[in-house]
């Protein structure tokens, strides 16, 4: 019997087309855009200024306060506009605009690809390189990294657990990294146990990555404290909560934090930035980005540089098909549809997906049939079908005493019903209308 | 970049159920106990079932289109299952202007008058079904032999049914052993060789029913297994006190209509619990009402009676049984 969350979940047909493609290295643009705010918390303040020369890795920006990132130059260059661009959310927020000359590296940076496997640094050391790096996490959440490392006064943590679930359809930037990248990814796998000094950490895979499997687990049994167990194929399994239940049994409480139940989690693409940056000293500049889509050409996964732009990835898989409907960054099941292709890659993206217009058309809403497959299908056994309609009549304190918050916003109500609903919809407005009443409380 | 893209909030995909599909699937379920029905009943059944389900969706269509001036939603599939449910619980010589009256109050007053499919809280067949029992006693009680396509529809010879047999015989003074020799034996309930509404007698054809149904995942095991087991255990408990005057589970569980009822009725998705929790508590409260009427009631049968009382406490079981939620209950291991 494989692991997995018991309660809730569906199953939507994987279409992971760019699973057996090897992971490629995406030709530098002409200039990048690189916005101030890739990450949860506070934007970083720009240390550059216009006509400056920059370096691959050189900080263009300074975290701000504890919950914030680093930010550095993707590319070698002069720096040609400081100002307010549209970011993927389609509002103007303050980015730096890099015309790429050559492709010089900080002299610090180690580039060659040998393993690094000794860990020599102390566990300070390795939390500030963490920190200088700008790493946050890569599996699309964006939250710092080394403030996950940090651990809250009075915490303690047991148990590391390594995300590589990758349960949205068509992503593969993870299946990709832990079969190129596996050892390395190990190795920052045991950087995150010393820091966080825990003995023991499990990798979460689901069983449709049978080769990622059996590849971590040949190069992974002579280590110590590192396992990898297989999963069942179930979405949202790469939900920090539902993986904590899956792997440990442990249920997170409400409003509550992994490590609250001694569990602390990190994306597979997350263990690997943090293997770059504590062994090699290289900055967050780069990820592994899947874009893929039944209309494109050539579905691909690339190393992209941070700040290139969303069209010219497109363009590099096959260009954009005429009958393109919705272009999503993210996963079909949280991600976020795109108003322009002129948008920069940033350090969240773990995919771009191409949807053609026939299938981007919403049904007609029907009434509620309260056949409850929406209360059947939630993880977080939460009734969709009452926070919605509680939603639309403004009853925000029923709506809070119904738990709304606890949603994670998977989407698994809207998929499954069959009535057509926009339950998720409205349950975001929900949520945001009750998180302003709370904030007015205090 | 001249290429407008269409945004909206996630999920970008859905599933492959619809309203239809599911409404449809009921159907398909319900295949079985028709075939059953018209083998027993013949024309009668065939009568019966036509007339029922024609006039439903005919209601549904006139009342939507002319007296209610909305979309007609007969495509749904809905207003056919109500009105094959409230023929598969009809005797097969029910006269051709008492089903439309019937067909009339399900649909009008049972579904359409709170607003359609979604909003009902009583099941519509079996509002359909209790207004017929209630204006018309007498024809609602006379049970056709099953004789195949030789059964009459009119002037057909009657009989009664094993359950009214053993309440008419225990109210007379007579016990159990002496009446089981009356009704058909146990492989004979089993394929439908009885007395009873066209739709109810073959178990068999039930069951193979429920079988799709769970396969399909139209409708969870909760309710129905929860009524049956209930019955099973309280008619049980009954039994083992006093075997003179209460019969045995297994002939509670195949004579009359609680195989219908709970496999078809009681899994309304309208008017049944949203939650797994709720929907056991439903299912095991109907059981007991079953029993309840069938022993100490009036009538033989209860099964319909008990899944209308129910229906009224859905919204209050909806609200007071809440599903357990994710990190509720914090285990640690």
């Amino acid at each position: 019997m494989l692991r997995t969350f018991r309660k809730g979940g569906i199953h939507p047909a994987d279409n992971k087309l760019t699973e057996k493609n090897p992971v490629q290295i995406l030709p530098l643009p002409e200039k990048v855009t690189i916005p101030l705010s890739q990450h949860v918390g506070t934007p970083a303040i720009p240390v550059v200024n216009r006509g400056d020369k920059v370096k691959v890795g050189q900080l263009v920006a300074k975290s701000k306060g504890f919950v914030s990132a680093n930010i550095h130059s993707s590319v070698s260059g002069k720096v040609v506009k400081i100002d307010s661009l549209p970011d993927l959310t389609g509002y103007k927020k303050p980015a730096v605009v890099i015309e790429v000359e050559g492709d010089e590296w900080e002299d610090s940076i180690i580039q060659s690809t040998d393993l690094q496997k000794d860990i020599t640094l102390s566990k300070d050391e390795i939390l500030e390189k963490i920190r200088e790096s700008g790493i946050v996490g890569l599996g699309g959440a964006a939250f710092p990294t080394h403030v996950k490392l940090i651990l809250p006064h009075g915490k303690k943590a047991d148990v590391l657990i390594i995300n590589g679930v990758e349960c949205e359809p068509y992503l593969t930037s993870d299946h990709r990294l832990m079969i190129e990248y596996g050892r390395e990814m190990l190795v920052g796998t045991h950087i995150l146990m010393k820091v966080l000094n825990v003995r023991k950490a499990m990798i979460g895979i689901e069983n449709n990555k049978a080769d990622a499997i059996n590849y971590l687990k040949g190069i992974s049994s002579y280590l110590p404290g590192i396992k990898v167990y297989p999963l069942e194929v179930k979405y949202p399994q790469g939900s920090e909560k539902q993986l904590i239940k899956a792997l440990t049994g442990r249920e997170v409480p409400s409003r509550k934090l992994p490590v609250d139940v001694g569990v602390i989690v990190h994306n597979v693409s997350t263990a690997y930035a943090v293997y770059e940056a504590v062994q090699k000293n290289k900055p967050l500049i780069n990820r592994i980005v899947t874009v893929s889509g039944k209309s494109l050409k050539n579905p691909s996964n690339f190393v992209v540089r941070f700040g290139t732009s969303v069209q010219f990835l497109i363009e590099a898989a096959g260009g954009l098909p005429e009958n393109t409907g919705k272009v999503i960054s993210g996963g079909l099941m949280m991600g976020k549809a795109l108003n322009s292709l002129d948008v920069p890659v940033i350090k969240g993206m773990t995919g771009i997906l191409i949807v053609p217009g026939n299938e981007t058309k919403r049904k007609a809403i029907e009434p509620c049939i309260r056949c409850s497959k929406c209360v059947t299908v939630c993880p977080m056994g939460l009734e969709p079908y009452l926070l919605m309609p509680l939603a639309q009549n403004e009853n925000f304190y029923r709506l809070e005493n119904e738990m709304v918050l606890d949603c994670i916003e998977c989407g698994s109500c809207s998929y499954i019903c069959p009535a057509n609903r926009p339950l998720l919809d409205y349950i975001k407005l929900g949520k945001v209308e009750v998180n302003k009443i709370i904030r007015e409380r205090k | 970049m001249s290429k407008l893209l269409t945004v909206s909030p996630s999920p970008h995909i859905y599933g492959k159920d619809t309203t239809p599909n599911l409404m449809y699937g009921v159907i398909i379920a319900l295949i079985p106990a028709i075939l059953a029905s018209i083998f027993y009943f013949g024309w009668g059944a065939v009568i019966v079932i036509s007339v029922a389900v024609i006039s439903s969706v005919l209601f549904e269509f006139l009342i939507q289109r002319f007296l209610l001036q909305k979309k007609t939603t007969i495509q749904d599939g809905s207003a056919v299952i109500t009105g094959l449910l409230l023929a598969l619980c009809l005797p097969s010589n029910f006269p051709v202007l008492l089903i439309i009256s019937g067909s009339l109050f399900a649909i009008g007053v049972g579904k359409l008058s709170f607003g359609g499919l979604g909003n009902n809280p009583f099941n519509p067949a079996l509002v359909g079904r209790v207004f017929l029992f209630i204006s018309f006693p007498a024809k609602m009680t006379s049970w056709p032999q099953a004789q195949g396509f030789q059964t009459q529809y009119v002037d057909a010879s009657t009989g009664a049914t094993p359950l009214s047999i053993i309440k008419e015989g225990l109210d007379k003074g007579d016990s159990i052993s002496q009446l089981m020799d009356k009704i058909p034996t146990y492989p004979q309930l089993f394929i439908g060789d009885t007395g009873g509404s066209i739709g109810e007698i073959a178990a068999v054809a039930l069951i193979l029913g429920l079988v799709y149904l769970l396969l399909r995942k139209i409708i969870t095991w909760h309710i129905p297994v929860s009524i049956i087991l209930t019955v099973v255990i309280f008619t049980g408990i009954l039994w083992l006190v006093d075997p003179s005057q209460n019969a045995d589970p297994l002939f509670h569980i195949l004579s009359g209509g609680i195989l219908l009822g709970a496999i078809f009725m009681a899994t309304d998705y309208v008017t049944s619990p949203m939650t797994t929790k709720g929907m056991i508590a439903y299912g095991i409260s109907i059981g007991i009402l079953t029993v309840v009427i069938r022993r100490f009631g009036s009538f033989p049968e209860g099964v319909q009676f008990a899944i209308l009382i129910m229906n009224g406490f859905v919204p209050l079981i909806n609200y007071y049984i809440k599903p357990k939620r994710f990190g509720e209950e914090v285990k640690n291991g």
